[in-house]
């Protein structure tokens, strides 16, 4: 992956002299490692900033919505499929957009990582799908397999859907991983455990909104949980509010998530955010046969009304 | 999410068929009430929270 980064940088000098975009949204290297931060650039000095390897798990298309500017924007798989959601949303319009794809190996759990140092890490690099962590006094390398990022570990599809230019060769797409066992046994659960199970995933949330904030499809101009005329839900820790805005939140990413990881890479208190988007994603795909951000001309399924559309529920 | 079978239930009922209305508002209630008052979604009274906290 990181040979990639020539390509990117010498695509998106080019794309910038030669005035086809106004700015490029890539990456590059955060104040702490594994955390590569989004990067706006606007002439070839910036670019050369610019970095790819695998913490660059944030999901750009989160920067999209409402921008006015010609953009290039840097797309892993899953990003794409977000820019696919935006546009068919009218959120950007493609002909603003030059997307610079770049197939994606993966990105890695910067928390699965730092929880297995007690000492602080101070330099994750690495090399040939082996990473190696350094920091005070002990260095360690791992399987870069190993340390995946769960949503990383059963994606099927890495490459991106649309671009214009590509950073690389697509890689080959990972066959017969199992994608729903964590939700098959959620409903496999009684309606008691169930309650209890996400009352215990729900325990350290603090509400911070960090997870919402670094996910794509969350770009109301106002939040359900900020509406203060009428309150829909109380700003309070209190687990039914809390409950109540992730619940909620996930309906609303219903037919439209990509399963990108970006909210839970975005938690400061570590919880598994995804366990409430993926049943529904895992619906979509059953009842709908609908994959989010596949395509640009079929209507996503709660915006269309089919005949055939399964009512097994209604009597 | 925890939510018992039973407890959302959905229904197509057009505004000329009144008897189904009927119909369908009686089993609901039947239904509910055996499954007894929602412990689920609801806020705990600020007594019962303060008494846990002390
Ligand atoms: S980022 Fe984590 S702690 Fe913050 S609101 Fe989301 S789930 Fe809660
Ligand atoms: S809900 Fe989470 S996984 Fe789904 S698109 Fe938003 S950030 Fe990505």
């Amino acid at each position: 992956m990181l040979e990639y980064i020539d390509k990117i940088k010498e695509i998106s000098t080019r794309l910038l002299t030669e005035k086809k975009v106004d700015i490029i949204i890539g990456f590059r290297k955060g104040t702490l490692p594994m955390s590569n931060e989004p990067c706006f650039a606007k002439n070839a000095e910036d670019i050369k900033s610019f970095v790819w390897d695998s913490n660059c798990g944030i999901n750009l298309a989160n920067y999209l919505p409402n921008r006015k500017e010609k953009i290039g924007i840097i797309a892993k798989g899953c990003d794409s499929r977000n820019i696919v959601t935006h546009i068919i949303e009218n959120k950007i319009k493609r002909d603003q957009l030059v997307i610079i794809g770049v197939p994606c190996k993966g990105m890695i759990d910067r928390k699965k990582i730092s929880d297995m140092f007690e000492k602080e890490i101070t330099e994750v690099t690495e090399k040939q799908g082996k990473i190696t962590v350094k920091g005070n006094g002990v260095e360690k390398t791992i399987e870069k397999s190993k340390v995946l990022q769960e949503n990383c570990a059963i994606c099927i599809h890495r490459n991106p859907v649309i671009y214009d230019e590509l950073a690389a060769e697509k890689v080959e797409e990972q066959k017969n991983v199992d994608r729903y066992e964590d939700v098959r046994k959620v409903e496999a659960m009684t309606p008691e455990d169930k309650w209890k199970y996400f009352d215990n995933l729900l325990e350290n949330c603090i509400r911070c909104y960090a997870c919402r904030n670094a996910c794509p499809l969350c770009y109301c101009p106002t939040c359900f949980v900020d509406e203060a005329k009428p309150q829909w839900v109380g700003k309070s820790q209190d687990p039914t509010d809390t409950r109540t805005f992730h619940f909620l939140r996930a309906f609303h990413c219903a037919g439209r998530c990509t399963d990108c990881g970006a909210c839970v890479r975005a938690c400061p208190m570590g919880i598994n955010v995804r366990a409430f988007t993926k049943k529904l994603e895992k619906d979509c795909f059953e009842l709908f046969n609908w994959e989010a951000g596949l395509s640009m001309d079929e209507r996503p399924p709660l915006d269309t009304f089919k005949p055939t559309d399964p009512d097994e529920f209604i009597k | 999410m925890g939510i018992e079978p039973g407890r959302i239930q959905f229904s197509w009922i057009s505004s000329a068929e009144s008897t189904k209305f009927v119909q369908v508002v009686n089993e609901v209630t039947k239904t509910i009430k055996a499954l007894g008052p929602n412990k689920n979604f609801v806020k705990r009274p600020v007594a019962e929270t303060v008494s846990k906290v002390a």
